[in-house]
């Protein structure tokens, strides 16, 4: 192997990452699992993985400084590939309702301190809807006087309950993953089977909102979600790629394609 | 579409595979994390580890599977057995394990279920239930206390008690909203608890669990096909998946699982482990009667 790369498994406390960097690293890569953000900085890369809801997640990386210092490492001049997983996905985005408390319930909330300091920061506050002037992990209203949590807010979009109706939520199990045209150029999805099974387990999606140059693969459960996200240097699989057997396998192997690719410092190719 | 998941089971024992008929007359099956590899290759789409040791002392020798298996694996994996607090709970998580099952222990304090999915998320929270028929057969009275419940009466169909869905004592009878009716066993069989499944079923689900693993006792090793219409009324009291458990034999009784039983998943064991049936066959089979399966690997 030319290089092998350093891929920090971003820990936010909510569970164990051991099957992602383990995934990670059966894919050639240097996995580590780490909660600093420095050691986030120096990555090569980084893997948001999916544990907890999407409010204790961002409210936890907001109070460790981990939201900055992913913010910093995606979008600086060396702009690190970067996966989400499942919630890591989701986190990429505006907002989220996942766990968002109510008012009142702040004081309380895990993760806390700096974030939800906010007790129902109205829309006022927020420049739009989206809560694109907030910082992540703030609590707002939009118009409609819904709750919100503030994302990484790299990417246009909400997330949201799939609706139940006549289908089970939570979504689990193997499900088919859609290539749109924008997915079949997507470097982490090279190899990719149109179709193929990969391994879900969420209750919450990316919405309708979600902006259609980022969309590279689609699911039906419920309503169309997003199943893959790609935009530059940024990509995301609400499925499970590291228990998606070796479909999913093939998937962290581009992934760490590309993060071999920046540590060389070869110029990106996906930039477009 | 949603595949239907077919899921090999693994009873455990000292580290090693067994599978009783009735829970009795245990047999060696071999070494359970090569075994689950062997099942991931052949199309798995997960694999459940069910620690029938579980003695505290014992406990050393399931968290090393479980951290065995992460390696080996590519597929999700449950393990279930021998949970008594969130404690041991969290060591089967940091060793790797996806998904917990809680059996006894949720019965016994199903606050347990809330809290387990509180900590870990309902995705990795399975209530394992044990269900003996007390319905139309009538009770079968062994002393318990549970044939004077039933002797007064059927319960109203899909009564929630505030428990976890205790029979009624001294119900105003009358004829019955259906004659089916199940109770909780905890033990491999062995203790009855005056529980109606299907109430504990959605209690499990309200409390947060992720999905509900559901064995027949009367079917468990007698290759009889599943208790279709046990699988099919849990099926129809919750909104979460279903793992149909408990009597496989034919390839028929798979697809029976989830177009008769509504199930969200199939599981077997002695048909794996001994080989009359490999998981692709039987997922071709189920395809073929219009069951949507995972066949790309």
């Amino acid at each position: 192997m030319a290089t092998q790369p350093t891929i920090a498994v971003i820990d936010y406390h909510k569970g164990n990452l051991s099957s992602v960097a383990r995934g990670l690293a059966r894919a050639g890569a240097h996995a580590l699992v780490t909660d600093d953000p420095a050691a986030i900085r120096a990555a090569d890369a980084l893997v948001l993985p999916g544990v907890g809801s999407f409010y204790d997640a961002i409210t936890f990386m907001r109070a460790a400084g981990q939201d900055q210092a992913v913010i910093d490492a995606v979008t600086g001049e060396h702009a690190v590939p970067f996966l989400g997983i499942c919630l890591g996905l989701q986190l990429l985005f505006d907002r989220g309702d996942e766990g968002v408390p109510d008012p009142g319930d702040e004081a309380v909330a895990p993760g806390g301190a700096a974030s939800a300091s906010s007790s129902a920061v109205s829309l006022a506050q927020a420049c739009d809807a989206r809560g694109s002037d907030l910082a992540p992990g703030t609590v707002f209203c939009d118009a409609d006087g819904k709750r919100w949590v503030r994302g990484l807010g790299l990417l246009r979009g909400s997330c949201t309950l799939l609706p139940a109706r006549r289908l089970k939520v939570p979504h689990v199990g193997w499900d088919q993953v859609h290539l749109t045209e924008r997915g079949r150029a997507c470097p982490l999805l090279t190899g990719f089977a149109e179709g193929a099974n990969m391994y879900f387990t969420h209750s919450y999606a990316l919405d309708a909102d979600a902006q259609a140059d980022a969309v590279a693969a689609e699911t039906f459960y419920a309503r169309a979600f997003a199943s893959v996200v790609w935009r530059g240097n940024l990509y995301g699989c609400q499925f499970h790629p590291e228990k998606s057997s070796t479909q999913g396998h093939e998937i962290l192997e581009n992934f760490v394609a590309l993060a071999a690719a920046r540590a060389r410092g070869d110029e990106p190719e996906e930039r477009r | 579409m949603l595949t239907k998941r077919v899921i090999p089971c693994l009873d455990v024992k000292d580290g090693r595979v067994v599978k009783g008929v009735n829970f009795v007359a245990l047999r060696d099956a071999g070494d359970p994390v090569e075994l689950a590899a062997a099942y991931d290759r052949e199309g798995a789409d997960e694999v459940i580890f069910l620690d029938i040791t579980a003695t505290s002392d014992k406990r050393a020798t399931t968290i090393d599977m479980a951290a065995r298996a992460a390696e080996e694996l590519s597929i999700p994996y449950t393990v279930g057995g021998g949970f008594r607090d969130l404690g041991g709970m969290r060591q089967m998580v940091a060793a790797g394990a996806d998904k917990l099952s809680l059996n006894s222990a949720a019965v016994k304090n199903p606050e347990l279920i809330t809290a387990a999915a509180q900590m870990f998320g309902s995705q990795a929270v399975i209530c394992a239930i044990d269900a003996k028929r007390v319905g139309s057969e009538g009770f079968r009275g062994d002393g318990s206390g549970l044939g004077a419940a039933l002797a007064a009466g059927p319960a109203a169909a899909g009564a929630e008690a505030s428990g976890p869905g205790r029979f009624p004592e001294g119900a105003a009878g009358g004829s019955c909203a259906g004659p089916d009716r199940w109770e909780v066993y905890l033990a491999g069989g062995r203790v009855p608890t005056g529980i109606d499944a299907v109430a504990w079923a959605a209690e499990a689900a309200r409390r947060g669990a992720g999905e509900i693993l559901l064995t027949s006792m009367d079917r468990d090793g007698t290759k009889e096909g599943f208790d279709l219409a046990l699988t099919r009324a849990v099926a129809r009291a919750v909104s979460i998946p279903v793992i149909a458990s408990g009597g496989v034999g034919a390839l028929e009784h798979f697809a029976e699982g989830v177009i008769e039983g509504e199930a969200d998943a199939v599981l077997a064991a002695s048909v794996f482990h001994f080989g009359t049936f490999s998981i692709r066959q039987v997922k071709e089979y189920m395809a073929a009667q219009g069951i949507p399966v995972r066949l790309d690997f």
